[in-house]
Protein backbone atom coordinates (compact mmCIF):
# COMPACT_ATOMS: atom_id res chain seq x y z
CA UNK A 1 0.00 0.00 0.00
CA UNK A 2 1.66 3.66 -0.87
CA UNK A 3 1.68 5.97 1.92
CA UNK A 4 1.53 10.06 1.39
CA UNK A 5 5.09 9.80 1.68
CA UNK A 6 6.00 7.86 -1.19
CA UNK A 7 3.54 9.84 -3.48
CA UNK A 8 5.12 12.84 -2.05
CA UNK A 9 8.50 11.34 -3.32
CA UNK A 10 7.43 10.14 -6.23
CA UNK A 11 6.16 13.52 -7.25
CA UNK A 12 8.99 15.81 -6.20
CA UNK A 13 11.62 13.25 -8.21
CA UNK A 14 8.97 13.20 -11.77
CA UNK A 15 8.78 17.15 -11.71
CA UNK A 16 11.73 18.93 -11.82
CA UNK A 17 11.85 21.49 -8.95
CA UNK A 18 8.49 20.16 -7.48
CA UNK A 19 7.37 20.73 -3.91
CA UNK A 20 4.78 18.14 -2.61
CA UNK A 21 2.74 17.90 0.14
CA UNK A 22 0.82 14.80 0.57
CA UNK A 23 -1.91 13.50 2.91
CA UNK A 24 -3.45 10.05 3.04
CA UNK A 25 -4.61 8.91 6.32
CA UNK A 26 -5.80 5.71 4.80
CA UNK A 27 -3.77 4.62 2.26
CA UNK A 28 -6.23 4.76 -0.30
CA UNK A 29 -7.40 8.44 -0.87
CA UNK A 30 -4.58 10.84 -1.15
CA UNK A 31 -4.69 14.61 -1.46
CA UNK A 32 -1.87 16.57 -2.41
CA UNK A 33 -0.58 20.07 -3.18
CA UNK A 34 2.31 20.47 -6.01
CA UNK A 35 4.03 23.66 -6.84
CA UNK A 36 6.79 23.12 -9.70
CA UNK A 37 8.61 25.62 -12.12
CA UNK A 38 7.45 22.73 -15.03
CA UNK A 39 3.17 24.18 -14.71
CA UNK A 40 4.27 27.75 -15.55
CA UNK A 41 2.48 28.46 -18.35
CA UNK A 42 0.50 25.41 -18.15
CA UNK A 43 -3.24 25.08 -18.18
CA UNK A 44 -4.57 23.65 -15.18
CA UNK A 45 -5.66 20.89 -16.81
CA UNK A 46 -1.75 20.10 -18.39
CA UNK A 47 -0.18 20.42 -14.87
CA UNK A 48 -2.74 18.00 -13.43
CA UNK A 49 -2.17 15.86 -16.12
CA UNK A 50 1.74 15.96 -15.44
CA UNK A 51 1.17 14.34 -12.08
CA UNK A 52 -1.49 12.20 -12.59
CA UNK A 53 0.80 10.69 -15.29
CA UNK A 54 3.30 10.42 -12.41
CA UNK A 55 0.81 7.42 -11.59
CA UNK A 56 -0.30 6.46 -14.75
CA UNK A 57 -2.42 2.52 -14.26
CA UNK A 58 -2.32 3.19 -10.09
CA UNK A 59 -5.34 6.04 -9.89
CA UNK A 60 -8.53 4.10 -9.47
CA UNK A 61 -6.54 0.96 -8.32
CA UNK A 62 -3.99 1.15 -5.11
CA UNK A 63 -4.78 4.74 -5.04
CA UNK A 64 -8.26 5.06 -5.27
CA UNK A 65 -8.34 8.83 -5.24
CA UNK A 66 -5.99 11.64 -5.46
CA UNK A 67 -7.12 15.10 -5.07
CA UNK A 68 -5.18 17.14 -6.45
CA UNK A 69 -4.18 21.59 -6.46
CA UNK A 70 -1.39 22.57 -8.54
CA UNK A 71 0.10 25.90 -8.49
CA UNK A 72 3.23 28.07 -9.99
CA UNK A 73 6.16 28.29 -7.09
CA UNK A 74 5.93 31.17 -5.80
CA UNK B 1 -23.53 0.86 -47.90
CA UNK B 2 -23.78 1.15 -43.63
CA UNK B 3 -20.79 2.10 -42.37
CA UNK B 4 -18.91 -0.68 -39.97
CA UNK B 5 -18.02 0.15 -36.45
CA UNK B 6 -15.80 -2.16 -34.21
CA UNK B 7 -16.48 0.72 -31.25
CA UNK B 8 -19.74 1.51 -31.01
CA UNK B 9 -19.76 2.94 -27.07
CA UNK B 10 -16.65 4.67 -28.36
CA UNK B 11 -18.12 6.42 -30.64
CA UNK B 12 -20.97 7.25 -28.80
CA UNK B 13 -19.22 8.62 -26.26
CA UNK B 14 -17.59 10.71 -28.81
CA UNK B 15 -20.68 12.25 -30.25
CA UNK B 16 -22.10 12.95 -26.94
CA UNK B 17 -19.51 14.94 -26.25
CA UNK B 18 -20.17 16.52 -29.85
CA UNK B 19 -23.48 17.30 -29.81
CA UNK B 20 -23.44 18.22 -26.03
CA UNK B 21 -21.78 21.90 -25.41
CA UNK B 22 -21.64 21.11 -21.96
CA UNK B 23 -21.01 17.34 -20.45
CA UNK B 24 -20.56 15.98 -17.70
CA UNK B 25 -19.25 12.09 -17.10
CA UNK B 26 -19.94 10.83 -13.31
CA UNK B 27 -20.80 8.49 -11.77
CA UNK B 28 -24.91 8.11 -10.81
CA UNK B 29 -26.80 11.05 -12.01
CA UNK B 30 -27.03 14.44 -10.87
CA UNK B 31 -30.06 13.81 -8.75
CA UNK B 32 -27.80 11.21 -6.92
CA UNK B 33 -24.54 11.34 -7.81
CA UNK B 34 -22.62 7.93 -6.51
CA UNK B 35 -19.57 9.32 -5.44
CA UNK B 36 -18.67 12.28 -3.55
CA UNK B 37 -16.26 13.79 -6.58
CA UNK B 38 -18.74 13.23 -8.52
CA UNK B 39 -21.48 15.12 -6.07
CA UNK B 40 -19.19 18.18 -5.78
CA UNK B 41 -19.09 18.58 -10.12
CA UNK B 42 -22.40 18.61 -9.70
CA UNK B 43 -23.12 20.79 -7.14
CA UNK B 44 -20.28 23.31 -8.75
CA UNK B 45 -22.05 22.97 -11.92
CA UNK B 46 -25.58 23.19 -10.90
CA UNK B 47 -24.85 26.50 -8.89
CA UNK B 48 -23.71 28.39 -11.88
CA UNK B 49 -27.30 27.94 -13.28
CA UNK B 50 -26.02 26.37 -16.57
CA UNK B 51 -27.49 23.71 -18.12
CA UNK B 52 -25.47 20.67 -18.54
CA UNK B 53 -25.99 16.87 -19.79
CA UNK B 54 -24.81 13.90 -17.85
CA UNK B 55 -23.68 10.59 -18.22
CA UNK B 56 -23.59 8.03 -16.09
CA UNK B 57 -20.88 5.83 -16.30
CA UNK B 58 -22.03 3.07 -14.09
CA UNK B 59 -23.82 1.02 -16.20
CA UNK B 60 -21.33 -0.41 -18.16
CA UNK B 61 -17.56 -0.24 -16.84
CA UNK B 62 -16.59 0.17 -20.84
CA UNK B 63 -17.81 3.52 -21.04
CA UNK B 64 -15.66 4.74 -18.39
CA UNK B 65 -13.04 2.63 -19.89
CA UNK B 66 -13.37 4.09 -23.33
CA UNK B 67 -13.83 7.59 -22.05
CA UNK B 68 -10.44 7.29 -20.66
CA UNK B 69 -8.88 6.33 -23.86
CA UNK B 70 -10.86 9.23 -25.75
CA UNK B 71 -9.67 11.82 -22.86
CA UNK B 72 -6.76 10.50 -21.01
CA UNK B 73 -7.80 11.34 -17.82
CA UNK B 74 -7.82 8.30 -15.41
CA UNK B 75 -10.44 9.51 -12.88
CA UNK B 76 -14.16 10.17 -12.71
CA UNK B 77 -16.08 12.89 -13.21
CA UNK B 78 -14.76 14.66 -16.20
CA UNK B 79 -16.54 17.82 -17.26
CA UNK B 80 -16.34 18.30 -20.95
CA UNK B 81 -16.98 21.99 -22.19
CA UNK B 82 -17.23 22.86 -26.12
CA UNK B 83 -15.87 19.31 -26.62
CA UNK B 84 -12.81 19.97 -24.61
CA UNK B 85 -11.71 18.09 -21.17
CA UNK B 86 -11.84 21.22 -18.70
CA UNK B 87 -11.32 18.75 -16.07
CA UNK B 88 -12.28 16.73 -13.25
CA UNK B 89 -13.93 17.64 -9.77
CA UNK B 90 -10.82 19.13 -8.29
CA UNK B 91 -10.18 21.78 -11.07
CA UNK B 92 -14.14 22.27 -11.73
CA UNK B 93 -14.63 23.41 -7.72
CA UNK B 94 -11.15 25.40 -8.10
CA UNK B 95 -12.69 27.41 -10.96
CA UNK B 96 -15.95 27.60 -9.57
CA UNK B 97 -14.66 29.30 -6.18
CA UNK B 98 -12.10 31.71 -8.61
CA UNK B 99 -15.46 32.24 -11.12
CA UNK B 100 -14.04 31.25 -13.95
CA UNK B 101 -16.12 28.39 -14.50
CA UNK B 102 -18.92 31.04 -15.01
CA UNK B 103 -16.74 32.23 -17.31
CA UNK B 104 -16.15 29.01 -19.24
CA UNK B 105 -19.52 27.93 -19.61
CA UNK B 106 -20.66 31.36 -20.59
CA UNK B 107 -22.72 32.46 -17.85
CA UNK B 108 -23.09 35.49 -16.02
CA UNK B 109 -20.87 35.02 -12.42
CA UNK B 110 -23.20 36.72 -9.56
CA UNK B 111 -22.50 40.26 -8.92
CA UNK B 112 -19.61 41.64 -6.86
CA UNK B 113 -16.65 39.46 -5.92
CA UNK B 114 -15.99 35.46 -6.80
CA UNK B 115 -18.86 32.86 -5.45
CA UNK B 116 -16.15 31.37 -2.98
CA UNK B 117 -16.49 28.71 -1.32
CA UNK B 118 -18.34 26.03 -3.48
CA UNK B 119 -22.03 25.01 -2.06
CA UNK B 120 -22.15 21.63 0.22
CA UNK B 121 -23.08 18.65 -2.36
CA UNK B 122 -26.55 17.31 -2.05
CA UNK B 123 -27.74 20.24 -1.12
CA UNK B 124 -30.51 21.67 -4.24
CA UNK B 125 -28.99 24.69 -5.24
CA UNK B 126 -30.29 25.22 -8.78
CA UNK B 127 -33.98 23.79 -10.63
CA UNK B 128 -34.07 20.84 -11.95
CA UNK B 129 -31.73 20.16 -14.70
CA UNK B 130 -32.11 18.54 -18.10
CA UNK B 131 -32.51 14.65 -17.54
CA UNK B 132 -29.06 12.62 -17.85
CA UNK B 133 -28.18 11.46 -20.98
CA UNK B 134 -27.58 7.81 -20.88
CA UNK B 135 -25.40 5.79 -23.59
CA UNK B 136 -27.21 3.07 -25.20
CA UNK B 137 -25.33 -0.08 -24.66
CA UNK B 138 -25.99 -1.32 -28.72
CA UNK B 139 -23.36 -3.82 -27.58
CA UNK B 140 -25.92 -6.01 -25.80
Amino acid sequence: MPTADDLKQRIEAALPGAHADVEGPDGVHFQAVVSSPAFAGKSRIEQHRMVMDVFAGELGGAIHALSLKTKPPS
Amino acid sequence: MSEQSDNPIREAIAEAIKDNDVILFMKGNPDAPACGFSARAVAALQATGSPFAAVDVLPDPRIRQELSGISGWPTIPQLFVGGELLGGSDIIVEMYESGELHEALGVEAPAGEAPGEAPVAGEPVAPAQPAPLSIENRLG
